[in-house]
């Protein structure tokens, strides 16, 4: 800068004040771990387990299936009206039993769904608390009541898992909350875990889980894959997965430890901490302009007209 | 401000080609919008729940908002640095500003799944401080307010000074025995007059604080423009995706501010048949590439930083759209350093296009093109979700088409250049309103 003048005073307010801020985000921003892990519930999902019944879609449909919750699901069945096979997550579908096969001997199952992140970039996202998470289970549940329907969680969730109803008039999101309203409450279980034939999903407290997870791979060395996955992926989540498979032939993505929501958030509370820069700013450049406009108004008249 | 006749109305037809042709844009596309509240988004777009968000957000809301930046870039130059022979232009790009902000809020109610919830933003109970949809929606909608009350002044002066000659012949047209009386005003409309004038002179006194609100505003909400996307982590190409990302935003939107100024200018001067106004935004010209320099010097510095200097040169679809965003940008500011460039309104017209075309694509490679939600996903506007977002382009030229004429906008050319004085042939400015229309010459 060549001069010290006011206006290049506000230079350095506006850009590199916003650079230093909007800087220091990546450098020192936190893990973003939060909630009780001593009371977090959760489900461990062993794919070397699981058999492909889908049994579990089945009845997590059955259990959801307009039931005056929170959020309901239609049954989307082919012509013969027999048998509901969606592709893929949908707003008819709050978890999927997928199939990777390497070879024809070597395959694996693996089921979708919900996360429910340690710290969730869909709750994060959300502009109206449409997307809530319980801060003793840890469950991440969806109030349709509120949601205005903007998408924005479908942006942030790194694992595309809340669904959009594209073809209605009258459209919500749907993705699992642990059946909270439903089997959990009238069973104490969700209704994926109770019905898998083959225990496939086992249904607790995170930290138990967690044990368990890892006492399996201790045990059993050759079978799995020596990573629990929701572990520490994108700050870690409340839904465990073990596998044979690396993960991300799964279709589970590779992610950082640190949540998106973490940075995000870091870097908007550190621009915006108390309110204080935006006022700052508004008062600093109301003195500015009130000054220029009076020095205007003495010169004014006769050079402008 | 205060002194009047540095704006005029444009005179002229309202009802012209150009008008029925966008009018004609205007009800394709609002009758896609009807037939969406009826079937849904899916069935008028190409959306998926791998792409959320296509277009209308990425144009119509990210790049829009910033296309219509003008009037946040020129006050901040009048207001702040100090500019006062600006001042002629600010309602020019204020009318721009006003439509862009209003229309990009409209099309986020058009692109809302669950829009009748939308009131949930004046809840204090729902609202959700952590989102950063949360702070933009606030700010954009308080800008949108502040925009119209910044132009309210040419609106009120308009209503203070017409004769309602353009109602009268309105009802001529009617029912001419109904008004074949001595024409006299209503008591009704003179005070119309009257209040319109008191409520002009309030307004002036605290204007300057509705200015600089509109300074502050949009220093916030385009900054979290940028931040919005943060939160797509991985999904975001690391090209794009940085914590910078809030200040990239904040500068582009500067230097689209003023492109825009020039781009319309010329344009309108143009279309108009007035003389250009090359003289003010040769000046605007020249901050230009200072500010698209700090926005190139911001991107490379961080991805250099971030180490990420290979992934420009990967030559894949990622490095070809990051190296025309900054070929168009570069480019368009380059063009700019040259005094000769910026004294050529043709010279001005293409930088000016060039950097609104390069600033925007900045913003559509983070939203759009940068965005990656995996395999199997992939998203092209369909026909009918283009045709929407034309329908609300061609609203926003109809309406400033429509406006200029009806009040003060454009900058009175009594100040600048000489030979077009007779104009002014002292004909009181309400009287040469719309009345035209019905007239028709
Ligand atoms: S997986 Fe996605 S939807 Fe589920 S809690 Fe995490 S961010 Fe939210
Ligand atoms: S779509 Fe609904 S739940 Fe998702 S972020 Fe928007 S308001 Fe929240």
């Amino acid at each position: 800068m060549k001069s010290t003048s006011r206006r290049d005073f506000l230079k350095i307010m506006g850009f590199t004040g916003a650079a230093c801020l909007a800087g220091a985000g990546p450098l020192c921003a936190a893990t973003g771990r939060e909630g009780d892990e001593n009371t977090a519930i959760g489900m461990l999902y062993d794919a070397t387990k699981c058999v492909g019944c889908k049994a579990c879609m089945s009845a997590c449909k059955r259990a959801n299936f307009d039931q005056n919750n929170l959020s309901y699901e239609h049954l989307a069945t082919d012509d013969d009206k027999l048998w509901d096979a969606p592709k893929d997550l949908s707003g008819d579908t709050r978890t999927i039993i997928k199939l990777y096969k390497e070879s024809d001997t070597r395959f694996s199952y693996v089921k979708h769904s919900c996360m429910h992140c340690t710290k969730p970039a869909c709750v994060s996202a959300c502009p109206v608390k449409a997307m809530t998470k319980d801060p003793v289970t840890g469950v991440v549940s969806y109030n349709k009541n509120i949601c205005i329907g903007c998408r924005y969680c479908q942006v942030a969730c790194p694992y595309n898992i809340p669904r959009f109803q594209w073809s209605k008039a009258i459209p919500q999101m749907v993705k699992c909350d642990f059946c909270k309203e439903t089997n959990l409450k009238t069973n104490g279980l969700p209704a994926c875990s109770e019905t898998c034939p083959v225990g496939a999903i086992t249904f607790g407290r995170r930290k138990d889980l967690l044990d368990e997870a890892h006492r399996r791979i201790a045990k059993t060395p050759d079978l799995y894959v020596h990573k629990v996955y929701g572990e520490k992926e994108a700050g870690g989540a409340n839904h465990l997965y073990l596998a044979a498979f690396p993960f991300e032939k799964l279709g589970l993505p590779v992610l950082p430890e640190e949540s998106p929501a973490a940075l995000s958030e870091h870097i908007q509370h550190t621009i915006y901490k108390g309110f204080i820069a935006p006022v700052a700013l508004y008062s600093v450049l109301c003195a500015v302009a009130m000054k220029n406009k009076k020095d205007q108004e003495k010169l004014g008249h006769g050079e402008e007209e | 401000m205060g002194h009047h006749d540095e704006y005029q109305v444009q005179r002229g037809k309202i009802l012209t080609k150009p008008f029925f042709i966008l009018l004609a844009l205007v009800l394709i596309g609002f009758g896609l919008i009807a037939y969406r509240f009826i079937a849904g988004v899916g069935a008028v777009t190409g959306l998926s729940d791998g792409y959320p968000w296509g277009i209308w957000i990425a144009y119509d809301v990210a790049t829009g908002t910033a296309f219509a930046c003008g009037g946040y870039a020129l006050a901040l130059m009048i207001y702040i640095m100090n500019r006062w022979k600006y001042h002629p232009l600010i309602r020019s790009a204020l009318l721009t500003s006003v439509f862009g902000y209003c229309l990009a809020g409209f099309s986020v109610m058009v692109d809302l799944g669950r829009y009748w919830n939308a009131y949930s933003f004046f809840l204090p109970t729902r609202w959700q401080p952590n989102s950063i949809m949360f702070e933009v929606a606030l700010c954009v909608m308080t800008y949108s307010m502040v925009l119209i009350i910044e132009f309210l002044p040419a609106i009120l002066y308009t209503l203070e000074h017409t004769k309602w000659r353009w109602l009268w012949d309105a009802a001529l047209r009617f029912s001419p025995r109904l008004l074949a009386g001595d024409g006299a005003l209503p008591a009704g409309l003179t005070s119309v007059n009257k209040v319109a004038g008191t409520v002009q002179v309030r307004l002036n006194k605290v204007l300057i604080f509705f200015i600089v609100l509109g300074i502050t505003l949009p220093s916030m909400h385009q900054s979290s423009l940028g931040s919005m996307m943060i939160i797509a982590g991985e999904k975001l190409h690391p090209l794009w995706q940085t914590g910078f990302l809030p200040l990239l935003f904040l500068i582009n939107c500067i230097f689209i501010g003023y492109a825009t100024v020039m781009f319309e200018s010329i344009v309108s001067s143009y279309s108009f048949k007035r003389a250009y106004e090359v003289h003010e935004i040769s000046g605007i010209a020249k901050i230009v590439p200072i500010v698209a320099g700090l926005w190139m010097a911001v991107r490379f510095g961080d991805l250099i930083w971030r180490g990420q200097i290979p992934a420009i040169f990967a030559f894949d679809r990622n490095s070809f759209f990051f190296l025309l965003e900054v070929v168009l940008i570069g480019g368009g500011a380059f063009m700019l350093l040259f005094r000769k460039n910026r004294l050529s309104p043709r010279m001005l017209f293409v930088s000016g296009a060039i950097l609104m075309l390069g600033g925007g694509l900045f913003r559509f490679n983070v939203y759009l093109i940068g965005f990656d939600p995996g395999a199997g996903w992939s998203y092209f506007p369909s026909v009918a979700e283009f045709m929407i977002t034309v329908g609300i382009i061609a609203l926003e030229i109809l309406g400033y088409l429509v406006f200029v004429k009806i009040f003060p906008v454009m900058p009175n050319p009594k100040k600048h250049f000489a030979d077009e004085v007779e104009d002014e042939a002292g004909v009181p400015v309400g009287d040469m309103l719309p009345g035209r229309v019905f007239v028709g010459k």
